[in-house]
């Protein structure tokens, strides 16, 4: 047997003083093989990225490997001076990374970012460098390359980005790929596209991929072995098919098993009560205004849509990025004003009120947002963030900050929270504050934005068990929206489904997941990563 | 063909905001203490009312406000900005013959504080936490706070006086002749001391803005990208890191350049540099209201001009302004 491409052996990695932790990584070893995919797995905070930066020689400032060494084709790269790394980086090892947005230079233009990584290693002419990355955004399936080479990142999709990023690290044919949570910023469909295009480069060029990742269903699209790890450590090591199928860790099968799965839970009998909410023919345009020579710009976010929520119950909206989602929970919490249509809550047109009639009803509508981090004043502690709503609506301080320590208590943080600052909770506790908050108003109806998109699965699964338990106590009333359709089949006893600022498709969890009508339903079903193969759990 | 229509709009908008400028500075400069009138012949020993009805009469002082503003406005329409009665010339020639002066001393003030303070913005960023990094920030921070017209006169008493290197107040030397080459570098040999005083404070700013915006550039995601493509440091720094850095600096030089033409009066007082802030300060002093609303009106055209300029730059440096207004 040869050797391996890559040898990871007894990796220590120091984190600077002060830290959380003294290790990102500790004693960590595995391989790389030629021509296989490795998925590194973990939460976040698990150091999963640190080896694939070690052997980068992309530390960050004050984290250096500290015991071990990294092998590529018999070489420890831990030894490397800078000059002789820089020689490696872009030729033999290529990299990308998770947000396409901000990985690309907003002031160069994409052919020439793609030409400088011949001229880092003085390769080809100017003009053939050219004629390389053209040939290069061609082989990664970009829309028409010869315009996309002189586009500027910012007239770029995001997956469109993602392939220029792809283009980059193929570049000069590297033979170790490291691709660090490259699908994670995208869209299902996108994800399963750029999925398809990684397995299908890897395999036409027989490169060694290190896949780094959060999603287990990722994982089971790709991987030829995972590495599972947690706080540092390896947890578990194997084959695709062992981890996935016989995972033997307990913390391996309990990621496995916060991915919500494809069961759904029975949903409640209908309801023959008065709509909650009616919207009726709900319109949106967002308009760039013109000027004097400018034509104007329109968006159309929402067309003609309609639905209904029956009080206590759990309507999902799914759709991808510019579905119009989360413009249609902006307009029901009005912090959009639809064009055209009404929005009835419980009997009166909420589009309607005006300025003053509208903040004397607006406890009746309250929003969870999706990034707990940047949804909480930091300077505010928790008890006054969430006793400012009722003491807006005229409840004494008193009262509102006992209200808002029994509400920190519901949603398991504790009484005791109230006088904490935000920075102390986790992401997970933060979403419970801000579930805290949005539950303080005693609204009749919450809208959650992708409340729990931003956290990892073990997190995810525990906020949804939380949202569960307050609708069976609370018999809440919630509009659900997010762009995971499995996240959505947990918890929504309705789903509907949005593309292109219209609803394509409603219907109970169960028939939309399990028997969708729609192609585009379907094809987004489809793009779930891990669907095809049915996990362990599942 | 996006710019024409753009610069056609702007300098259409410019004409507008010009003639409120007028408008304002003159009313404003009515309601300032003081009779010009009054002063002249105050001057000319002469405390006869006769006399000054005559004076009034004759620069039109006694018409009412709106009349004078009307004759102000037609006048300047035409590019006639009324006559000095202290300096006995029509103003436009006034401030012409001040101009070139005021304009080479804050031109190459301004070249030189960008120039300098981004070479020195950028060598602080990339040695951050060395100790030349330090002393470039310390030397900036004190430039930064030292006040203009104390550097101005330690560094004639330095330069000067101890020295006798520079020559210490005025555009040439006075007497001497000089034609062609020679005149050319007595008049540098003049500049560089008014030029330099001037140019410090910008350059202080320009320096800590630059390194203050590149070490966040440097952060950023692209720059590991950057690396990750295997490029030397130097070409990051310059073409990734600075690039992105540079377009705060751009909205700064705007900003100062529009300052050219007034904000050069303590240097030219210090300096007797012969130009526009001291024939401006002069202006103020005899309540020479024409000369003084004339030269509010070339400095307030400047900054629009430069605002214009400005504008018309960060669009070529951030491809990302044209789609988005």
């Amino acid at each position: 047997m040869t050797d391996p491409l890559l040898s990871i052996r007894d990796l220590t990695i120091a984190l600077p003083k002060g830290a959380d932790r003294r290790y990102a990584v500790e004693d960590v070893s595995y391989d790389v093989e030629r021509g296989e995919i490795m998925c590194v797995v973990g939460e976040s905070g698990s150091g999963k990225s640190m080896a694939a930066n070690a052997l980068m020689g992309l530390l960050p400032k004050g984290v250096r490997a500290t015991h071990g060494e990294v092998i590529f084709d018999g070489q420890n790269l831990l030894t490397l001076t800078e000059k002789q790394h820089r020689r490696l980086r872009g030729l033999r090892i290529g990299m990308i990374f998770q947000e396409p947005m901000t990985a690309l230079n907003p002031l160069m233009r994409v052919g020439a970012q793609i030409a400088e990584v011949f001229e880092a290693h003085g390769q080809y002419s100017a003009k053939e460098r050219q004629a390389r990355a053209l040939a290069l955004l061609e082989e990664v399936g970009i829309p028409q390359p010869d315009k996309a080479i002189r586009a500027y990142p910012f007239q770029l999709s995001g997956g469109q980005r993602q392939r220029v990023m792809i283009a980059m690290a193929l570049a000069l044919e590297p033979e170790l790929l490291i691709a660090d949570e490259p699908t994670t910023a995208l869209d299902v469909t996108t994800q399963a596209q750029i999925l398809e295009l990684i397995r299908d480069l890897q395999q036409r060029r027989g490169m060694a991929v290190m896949f780094i990742t959060h999603d287990f269903g990722v994982v089971a699209e790709v991987a030829s072995r995972v590495c599972v790890m947690r706080e540092g450590r390896i947890v578990e090591l194997g084959s695709a098919d062992e981890v996935l199928n016989h995972p033997q860790h307990a913390y391996t099968r309990a990621l496995i098993e916060a991915i919500p799965s494809n069961l759904i839970p029975q949903a409640q009998s209908p309801r023959q009560q008065a709509p909650l909410l009616e919207v009726r023919d709900l319109n949106k345009v967002f308009r760039s205004r013109g000027g004097l020579f400018k034509p104007a710009r329109e968006v159309v976010a929402l067309r003609d849509v309609s639905f209904q929520l029956a009080p206590g119950e759990t309507v999902g909206i799914v759709g991808e990025s510019g579905s119009g989602k989360s413009t249609l929970g902006r307009c029901v919490v009005r912090l959009e004003r639809p064009d055209s249509g009404t929005l009835l809550l419980s009997g009166t047109d909420f589009s309607a009120l005006n300025k003053s009639e509208l903040r004397r009803q607006r406890w009746r509508v309250q929003m969870i947002f999706q990034d707990p981090y940047a949804s909480l004043n930091p300077r505010t502690r928790v008890g006054y963030a969430i006793a400012q709503g009722p003491m807006a609506n005229g409840v004494s301080r008193r009262d509102a900050m006992k209200q808002a320590g029994e509400l920190l208590d519901l949603v398991g943080l504790g009484a005791v929270a109230v006088d904490r600052f935000p920075h102390e909770f986790s992401g997970g506790q933060r979403q419970r504050i801000g579930i805290a908050r949005a539950l303080a108003l005693n609204p009749e109806l919450i809208v959650a934005d992708e409340a729990v998109s931003a956290l990892d699965v073990s997190i995810q699964a525990q906020i949804l068990e939380l949202l569960e338990d307050l609708k069976q106590k609370l018999s809440l009333s919630l509009l659900f929206i997010t762009h995971d359709l499995r996240v959505a089949a947990q918890i929504c006893d309705r789903i509907i489904v949005m593309q292109h600022g219209r609803i394509v498709e409603q219907g109970s969890a169960e028939a939309v997941f399990l028997s969708p009508q729609e192609a585009y339903t379907k094809q987004l079903l489809d793009a779930i990563p891990g669907r095809a193969t049915e996990l362990a759990s599942a | 063909m996006l710019y024409v229509r753009l610069i056609t709009m702007r300098l259409l908008k410019a004409v507008v905001v010009l003639f409120m400028i007028i408008i304002f500075n003159f009313v404003l400069i009515q309601l300032a203490p003081g009779d010009p009138a009054a002063i002249l012949a105050g001057e000319a020993g002469a405390t006869d009312e006769e006399f000054l009805r005559q004076l009034r009469e004759r620069f039109g002082l006694d018409q009412p406000m709106y009349v004078q503003l009307w004759r102000y406005v037609s006048g300047v329409a035409m590019l006639d900005f009324g006559f000095s009665y202290r300096q006995q010339m029509p103003v436009l020639d006034l401030i012409l013959a001040r101009l070139p002066a005021t304009l080479l001393l804050t031109g190459t003030a301004f070249v030189l504080s960008l120039a300098l303070g981004i070479v020195a913005g950028s060598l602080a960023a990339a040695r951050v936490k060395k100790p030349s990094g330090s002393i470039i920030m310390a030397l900036a921070l004190l430039f930064y706070a030292t006040p203009l017209f104390w550097v101005a006169l330690m560094s004639v008493v330095l330069f000067s006086v101890y020295l006798d290197l520079l020559p210490a107040y005025g555009m040439y030397t006075v007497g001497a002749g000089h034609t062609g080459m020679a005149l050319v570098l007595d008049v540098a040999k003049h500049l560089v001391l008014p030029a330099t005083t001037l140019a410090l404070f910008f350059m202080a700013i320009y320096t800590r803005m630059t390194r203050a915006s590149m070490l966040e550039a440097s952060q950023q995601d692209f720059v590991k990208t950057a690396r990750a493509k295997g490029l030397k440091n130097s070409v990051i720094q310059r073409r990734h890191i600075l690039r992105n850095a540079l377009l705060p600096i751009i909205t700064l030089a705007g900003l100062q350049a529009g300052q050219m033409v007034g904000g050069a009066i303590l240097t030219e007082t210090v300096f007797a540099w012969p130009g526009i802030g001291r024939l401006m300060f002069e202006a103020l002093q005899q309540r020479d209201y024409n000369l003084l609303l004339g030269i509010f009106f070339f400095s307030a055209a400047l900054v629009i001009v430069f605002n214009i300029i400005t504008d018309l730059v960060y669009r070529l440096a951030d491809p990302r302004i044209k789609e988005a207004s």
